[in-house]
This record gives structure tokens, sequence and C-alpha cells, in this order.
């Protein structure tokens, strides 16, 4: 597979768009209670010590409900997620090396600390990415960029933020004429690195020429550079109700190892 | 004061590696026309069209519309007053669904969400496309498409369309529709194209042009009759004109 073709492969956006144009009452919600969250999510989950591992496992239940409450295709969403297992791998794999102290000890096998906040590294990213992923497919783009800003964020970086996307969503149609055009033509030969060099010079430029036209597009609309959306959204029931319960489970879980109450209440019961 | 005029006075146009686009272009449209702008490829077609809307500044001469010259301070208004309808809709329809790309105008414009709701549902209904408002545009076909981008334009009521390219990359049903629905406009429309049946069907009026200058501009009727002209400036007679394949009988 060449590489435009991996491109087009990671930013399958149109499907992610799709899904957040579904309608669930996860989808109703004010894009800022579902970004406050998400956001919440990220902290807690980021500032764990360096060797937790159990206490990460019981945070897999918030993209987990998400997934389920909008009925969200799962393979979909983990082979999105396991798209960040390279990055985290590349991350964590020099911690063995570095930390060779023995942590854990079970019968004759040694872990060392390393190991384990490998394990840790992989862990949190994979949450964070299963998060925003979720919260990507039920939310639709510019609601995000939008709750953004009202937020807090300045405009300016709110609008980059929403072109960023829609010029993703670009290259990644440009990416694909161009691999159709070369494997018409490619007889089937991998691509050297000159090509590829050039290959991906020509996308640039392509895209850029695309860019620009669209933004002439917009200013011959009366584009001035605040992206105006229908009526602001006010918060209602519902999504206090998502913040607040949220927000008091992960608050929960970062300050109680209930994983560990878990386990003990489990084999009380077995006992 | 009538919006409706667009006025080109001397207009020339160097780009920065001096290609010369545009030679001494003159010409007055007024209220109501339906104008072509047709020549070959590089004629100077789609750099016209970008004075005309401000995205291009003049190196000689000026353009005005209504009576105002366009001017860094004009632009805001003349862009209300002259839509732009881009050849390649996919270049113009970037927001998530067809009703927030059609909304993206008259939002600009500051107008109040219920005014902008009915802007909106007069457009895509006026091109017929109100049941796809919920959809993403990716996910029109051509023809609808094309139609999103025009309702786009339509839904910040300017008085002047200009087209580029309408008809190309549709098919002849979705042509025809287009055709149809561009010819039932009262705006001051300019097209410009290289399907000059369209251009027979809608415009009175045909403007030619050759390397950035003006060759002939008057009556379609007449500039189609002058075959020498025509093939000067790389051009044919529209099929409708041309004799026919198997009986050799001419129309017009």
């Amino acid at each position: 597979m060449s590489a435009p073709a991996v491109i087009a492969g990671l930013l399958d956006f149109r499907r992610l768009d799709l899904l957040a144009t579904g309608d669930s009452a996860l989808h109703r919600l004010d894009a800022r209670a579902k970004v406050l969250v998400t956001l919440v999510f990220i902290v807690c989950t980021m500032s764990f010590h360096r060797y937790a591992v159990a206490s990460l496992i019981p945070f897999f239940v918030f993209p987990l409900a998400v997934a389920s409450a909008a009925r969200l295709p799962i393979a979909f969403l983990l082979r999105k997620v396991a798209l960040v297992l390279p990055v985290a791998l590349l991350i964590g794999l020099p911690n063995p090396w570095f930390d060779r102290e023995v942590l854990v000890q079970m019968g004759g096998l040694q872990i060392s600390g390393g190991w384990i906040s490998l394990l840790s590294i992989v862990l949190r990213s994979m949450l964070a990415a299963a998060a925003a992923i979720a919260l990507v497919a039920v939310t639709e783009f510019p609601a995000i960029c939008g709750a953004l800003e009202r937020m807090g964020m300045p405009r300016s970086l709110a609008v980059q933020l929403l072109f960023l996307y829609r010029y993703l969503a670009v290259l990644n149609e440009e990416a694909g004429r161009m691999t159709t055009a070369r494997d018409q033509r490619g007889g089937g030969r991998p691509l050297s690195i000159r090509l590829y060099g050039m290959l991906v010079g020509r996308l640039l430029l392509r895209t850029w020429d695309r860019a620009e036209r669209i933004y002439l597009a917009m200013c011959a609309r009366g584009f001035t550079g605040d992206l105006r959306r229908g009526q602001p959204s006010r918060l209602g029931g519902p999504d206090i109700a998502f913040v607040a319960g949220w927000c008091g489970l992960f608050l929960l879980l970062r300050t109680h190892d209930v994983t560990h109450w878990l386990g003990t209440a489990v084999l009380g019961l077995l006992r | 004061m009538s919006h409706h005029l667009v006025e080109a006075r001397g207009l020339s146009h160097v780009y920065e590696d001096g290609t010369v686009a545009l030679q001494d272009v003159s010409f007055r449209i007024t209220h109501g026309e339906s104008v072509a702008i047709i020549g070959a490829n590089g004629a100077g077609k789609s750099t016209l069209l970008m004075h005309l809307n401000g995205h291009l500044s003049p190196t000689r001469g000026e353009v005005r519309i209504g009576e105002t010259p366009l001017t860094k301070e004009t632009l805001p208004a003349i862009r209300r007053t002259v839509g732009l309808v881009f050849q390649d809709p996919d270049d113009q329809l970037f927001m998530p669904t067809v009703y927030d790309d059609v909304a993206f105008g008259p939002r600009n414009q500051g107008l109040p969400e219920a005014d902008v709701d009915r802007r909106v549902r007069e457009a895509l209904e006026r091109v017929g496309i109100w049941h796809v408002r919920a959809k993403p545009p990716y996910r029109l076909s051509g023809g609808e498409k094309k139609r999103a981008a025009i309702a786009g334009v339509l839904a910040m009521a300017p008085d002047v369309l200009v087209m580029d390219e309408p008809t190309s990359g549709l098919d002849p049903y979705a042509r025809r529709q287009l055709i149809g629905l561009l010819g039932e406009f009262s705006h001051t429309r300019i097209f410009t194209s290289h399907d000059l049946d369209m251009v027979m069907d809608l415009c009175p009026r045909t403007i030619v042009m050759l390397q950035g200058s003006i060759m002939a501009d008057g009556l379609t009727r007449e500039i189609f009759a002058d075959d020498a002209l025509l093939a000067r400036c790389r051009l044919e007679r529209p099929f409708a004109l041309q004799a026919c394949p198997v009986c050799g009988h001419t129309h017009g």
C-alpha cells in the first residue's frame, strides 16, 4: 500500500462525520458538556503515577458506555484506537531499559518498573484516544470548535481548528485521487523514495491550491474571520446531569482505588 | 441607484509571473441581462470572473458594480451584491451539512436566525433540494452539489449572479434541469461556459474573449453565425446550429 493510501486509511473522516450526524441522546447533548467531560477524563487518567495500571482499567467504562449508548460500531472505534499504539510504544519502549528495578514478583517471574510504566503509557494513550474518538463520533466537529470557543479558547484558534479538520478531509481526497492515478500507471512496482517525495510535494501543492479556492469561496459569501453557527445552544438538565455524573465518577476513580475494593469484594464473596 | 449594473472599464490584469491575463477589457451589463463570456482555455474568462467579485485587483482599469467602484472599502457590500458560483461545487461546500452550508452566507451577513432559516428554506426549495438539507455535501450527486452551491449563493440574496461553467460535469438530464432553473432567475446573470448550446438557450448576449481581450460583444445569434470569428477564437458553432449529421439540414 502506498503512503497516500495509508493517509487515506488513517483519516477516515467521512465515517466519523457520518457517525457524528446521528441522533441519540448523546448526540443531542450540548457539545460543551461532552468536551468538558472528555477533558476531565483525560486529565484524570493522565495524572496517575507512572506505575498505575490496575487503577486505569475502570476508566474504560466511559468510552464503552458512550459507544454503546450511541450505538457506535465498536470494531471501527477499536481500529482508530489501535492507530495510537505505535506512537505509545515508541514513547514507552525505552522504559524497560532504563528502569530495571523489580516491582512485581510473580513466582519466578520478575517484572521491572520499566515494563509496568510502558504498559501504563499504552493504557493511557488508548484511554485518551478512545475518549477523544468517542467524543468526535457523537459530536459534529464544528460544534466541538464552537464549544471550545465558548469555553474560552481564542476565536482564531477555534477557527483554525475547524479549518484543519476541513482541510485534512481535502488532503484525504486529493491523496486518494493521486493514489488512483499512480496505481493506474505504476505497474504494481513499489514506490521509490524519490517518487514518494515528489508525490508528497505534489500533494502539498494541490491541497494548497484547493484550500485557496475554498477560502475564496468563503470570502465570496462574506466570511470575515468568525464562523457563525445557528442559535447558541443552552445547557439543560441532561447536560448538567451528564457532566456531574461522569466527572463525579472520574474523580472517585482517581482518588479511590476502586479496582482494589472490587477485587477485595469479589474475593470476599468467593470465600 | 441600481445594484444590477456590472461594468468593466479598461480592465487589465498581469499576474506576478508576467502573464497578461486581461488587456483593456471594457463592457457594461445592465439590469436583468443574461450574458455569456466564452473563449478558448486560457482566454482570461476565469480571471475576469475573479475581478467581478473582488478576488483579484486590477493592474489597470476598474470594475464598477451599480455605480460603486470596487475598492477595499466597498468590497463587503459588493460581495453581497454579486454572488459567485464556483465551477467545482466541492470548493464551495465546506460546512458539515447542506443546511449549514447554505446558512453560511446569511449568517455572515449577521441576520437573525429566523431570517437565516427562511432564506435557507427559500433557496433550497428554489433549487429543489430542500429534502437533502441534513446530508453532508459529499453525499450528494453532482447535480445536487451544483444546486446546493447555487442555493448557497441565492441565500445571500444577490442582485447579480456570476457562474463559472455551470453545466460542466453534469449528466445530460441534470444539465437540462439546471439550464431550466437558471432560465427562471430574474437576476442579472453572467456565465462563463464552453457549453455553447447552453449559451444559446440562456444568453441573448455573448462576449467573446481571446488572449485576454474582448474580440466580440453582441447578440449571441449573430456571433454564432460568424464562422470566421469563431474559428479565430478557437470556438465552434453550437451543435444546435451545426448541420444535422444525418440529413445535412441546418436549423438557425
